[in-house]
């Protein structure tokens, strides 16, 4: 609660600052006033945009991508990352492949994607999808990799067979690991989403921000970023908590 | 497949890892999966052709992306793409480390700087980025200072924050016992503090380098005329996929020479943290 | 009816040298046999393999006669590590072996308040291991062990990273559990002590490459007195051998 508190009373002595450099700058004139919106500005552009449905829309459609992305990724690293763990063929087959293709920024891949799968929804889920799904991967596979041998051991001279080894020992010491991957993969969704939005696109919250550039509104881009840091936190309080939860056996008493 | 899935005997002798392998064995194998992929990525290429499924030129093979670098090297202008590129980032990242290591420990070891600039930080850390590309190229222009003031952006907070945290939890007993010596202000900080806080502040630039080429393509993308990332982008008006792809290679060369680059420094600076 | 546990020429190499030189050893049933020596020589390398864990380079393990292939219920492990289930409470780590094995929730019950009065951990069933200290972990292990009714118990250095004092009490515990249960039991340890006080015979192993020196039978009451003077005497003679031992490992 207290960290909570810290941060909001840094957040709110930020927007303070901020709101003193901007009003100073309209008064002293360093540079244009349009350059460096005031906190007011900024709401105003969010009340408005809020009014005639067209945040909202721009919201959602970006929500839409990451949330549908993310799903198809995470579902595959799911699945490949198990399996990779379990076999040990398919893992020397597939850890250099992965690591070819790891140090390629993804966005690199964007304009690809584009080609490959024009310019609508598709593209931009795709897209996502890709971004996130090596690093999950990743995660997920060593997690598997990472589970103590001594729980298989205490498993099988209990009786367990194989599969009871992968159901019940493998899946559940791994899982920390694949919720944090997925946590993380998530993020890295959030965080990718507005460059993916920048090119080819006619909707969503990156959308919005490059056309604060495209007619010179500043205040727009900034709120566009102030609305994705926003989603941003929420989220990852949120999947934070889902996590304290779900792996409430980890703390110690 | 059920042969394939490690059995109960394996599991319990080595765990999920399997047996460890002699280098000969990992390495061969390695060659050989690279070979593999792209072996797979010819093969359907080929197909792609031979069966006519789609336009061939969605799919270029691997010989097509490797002549299309060729030809643009012979031309004496991949190397201006790829300066162009490494010039912005190596500046952009220089300029958000030496800000973020300088700023970030002064933040660490003094109250106040960190009162006036964390606030700053908190309001700004969860917005990603990119999204403050455009904000750049208001404020100045299309230019090169936009695309490097936006590395620097960019770099500057994971540089910071891992500067901060390597400051603070340095072990209060290892200060206690360096002030109990007669180290104390300057000395104090140079001699221990420094450091101490130098393996996070090594991995906030290691994160720093893989974000800087995370990000660079795309303010190369919006208004470049040269770099890998204009390479990229520029591609699509023909469908030059063979230089899409190869750029994009290239790029992935460079971010991991960079990334070795920097754990070689690490491997080297904190060498007293793994003696072996 | 022949030994429960026969260990036959068995030997193990790994990539760096030979581990386990020829070892020939039988443990009749209900015994407690302790191996006994300085670290590296071999006796964890041979109760992995009683259990099943890593197949021997030559020479068999049989138990009942019939040769062992990997780990099975009949033999059940405690860990130096306590290998508790983090995820499961101390009820389903103890009721794992049967609740695999499909017994209904009623007889599970039942056999869980049984060896958790056993161990005397019935007030913590619903506690998660990270909650518990290293004594009652290891408590939480011999439960789970016992629970699955195995005929055979290897324990690996189980009390070894508990404190002096907890080690004694469940020592005590152990051979308290013993009386009770009479299983066939295979102790690993470093402890002169402790093996004298709990084993029915002591096989004292040379260092690498790990071979059996000595076999001391121990003929003392079953419940026995630290300090009586037969106790120490025991204890002289094993430390005498190991010595020789130990100064072997040191060159």
């Amino acid at each position: 609660m207290r960290a909570a508190a810290t941060r909001g009373a840094a957040v709110l002595g930020a927007l303070v600052l901020w709101a003193a450099i901007a009003h100073g700058n309209m008064l002293l004139g360093v540079v244009n006033p349009v350059l460096l919106p005031t906190p007011a500005e900024v709401g105003r552009v969010a009340i408005d945009l809020t009014r005639s449905g067209e945040l909202a829309q721009h919201f959602a459609t970006s929500l839409g991508r990451v949330i549908q992305g993310f799903g198809l990724a995470a579902l595959a690293a799911l699945g490949l990352g198990l399996l990779v763990g379990i076999c040990v063929p398919l893992r020397f087959m597939a850890e250099p492949v992965i690591e070819f293709i790891r140090p390629i920024p993804p966005l690199a891949f964007l304009p690809m994607f584009l080609v490959w799968f024009g310019l609508g929804e598709t593209s931009k889920i795709v897209f996502i999808g890709y971004t996130t799904f090596f690093p999950m991967f990743v995660a997920i596979a060593a997690s598997v990799l990472r589970v103590d041998v001594v729980l298989l051991r205490a498993a099988a001279s209990l009786g367990a067979s194989r599969a009871d080894l992968v159901r019940r020992v493998v899946l559940p010491a791994a899982l920390p690991g694949i919720v944090v991957a997925l946590r993380v993969g998530f993020g890295l969704a959030l965080f990718v989403i507005v460059g993916a939005e920048f090119m080819g696109a006619d909707a969503g919250l990156g959308h919005l921000i490059m056309e604060g550039r495209t007619f010179f509104n500043p205040a727009q881009i900034v709120m566009g970023a102030l609305v994705l840091g926003l989603l941003g936190s929420v989220f990852n309080t949120l999947l934070l908590t889902a996590e304290r939860r779900l792996l409430r056996w980890r703390a110690a008493a | 497949m059920a042969a394939f899935v490690s059995n109960v005997s394996t599991l319990v002798e080595s765990g999920l890892r399997g047996p460890a392998l002699t280098r000969r064995r990992a390495l061969a194998l390695r060659v050989g999966a690279v070979a593999g992929f792209l072996a797979l990525w010819s093969l359907l290429s080929g197909a792609v052709v031979a069966f006519k499924l789609f336009n061939p030129i969605f799919l270029p093979g691997p010989w097509l992306v490797l002549g299309s670098l060729g030809g643009l090297a012979a031309k004496g202008q991949l190397w201006g793409h790829v300066a162009a590129t490494l010039e912005r980032v190596a500046v952009g990242f220089a300029t958000g480390a030496a800000l973020g290591v300088g700023l970030g420990l002064a933040a660490g070891h003094l109250r106040l700087v960190r009162d006036l600039v964390e606030p700053v930080v908190e309001m700004l850390r969860p917005i990603p980025p990119l999204a403050v590309l455009p904000l750049f190229i208001v404020w100045v222009g299309i230019g090169e200072p936009s695309k490097v003031g936006f590395i620097t952006y960019a770099t500057f907070f994971p540089i910071f924050l891992t500067t901060v945290t390597g400051v603070r939890q340095i072990d209060p007993l290892l200060l206690r016992a360096a002030r109990s010596l007669g180290a104390g202000g300057l000395r104090l900080f140079v001699r221990v503090i420094l450091p101490a806080a130098l393996p996070d502040i090594l991995t906030g630039l290691r994160l720093g380098v893989a974000l800087a080429f995370f990000v660079i393509v795309i303010s190369e993308f919006i208004g470049a005329e040269q770099g890998l990332g204009y390479l990229i982008n520029d591609g699509r008006n023909f469908f030059l996929v063979p230089q899409m792809l190869g750029a994009a290679v290239v790029l992935g060369l460079l971010g991991y020479a960079g990334n070795s680059l920097v754990r070689l420094l690490e491997r080297r600076l904190t060498r007293w943290q793994h003696p072996a | 009816m022949g030994p429960k546990i026969q260990i036959q020429r068995v030997s193990k190499s790994f990539g760096a040298g030979p581990a386990l030189a020829q070892v020939d050893l039988d443990v009749d049933e209900r015994e407690l046999v302790c191996l006994l020596g300085p670290s590296g020589c071999g006796k964890s390398t041979l109760l992995n393999i009683v259990a099943g864990f890593l197949p021997p380079t030559t020479g068999t393990v049989q138990v009942d006669g019939r040769a062992v292939t990997g780990p099975a219920p009949d033999r059940g492990v405690v860990f130096q590590e306590y290998a508790l289930f983090p995820w499961l409470t101390v009820t389903g780590n103890v009721e794992f072996g049967p609740a695999m094995r499909g017994q209904p929730a009623a007889a599970r019950r039942a056999l869980v308040a049984r060896y958790l009065d056993l161990v005397g951990l019935r007030a913590h069933a619903h506690k998660f291991p990270a909650q518990l200290s290293g004594g009652m972990k290891q408590r939480v292990a011999i439960a789970r062990a016992l629970a699955n009714n195995p005929s055979i118990i290897l324990m690996d250095e189980p009390f070894g990273a508990l404190d002096a004092q907890t080690r004694e009490v469940l020592q005590d515990e152990l051979s308290r559990i013993q009386r009770v249960e009479h299983k066939t039991i295979l102790f690993v340890t470093h402890s002169i002590r402790e093996a004298v006080y709990l084993a029915d015979r002591v096989v004292v192993m040379t260092s690498v490459p790990g071979r059996v020196k000595q076999i001391f039978p121990i003929k003392l009451p079953e419940v026995r007195d630290r300090f009586a003077p037969e106790f120490t005497h025991y204890e002289a003679e094993i430390t005498g051998v190991l010595k020789e031992e130990v100064a072997k490992v040191r060159e």
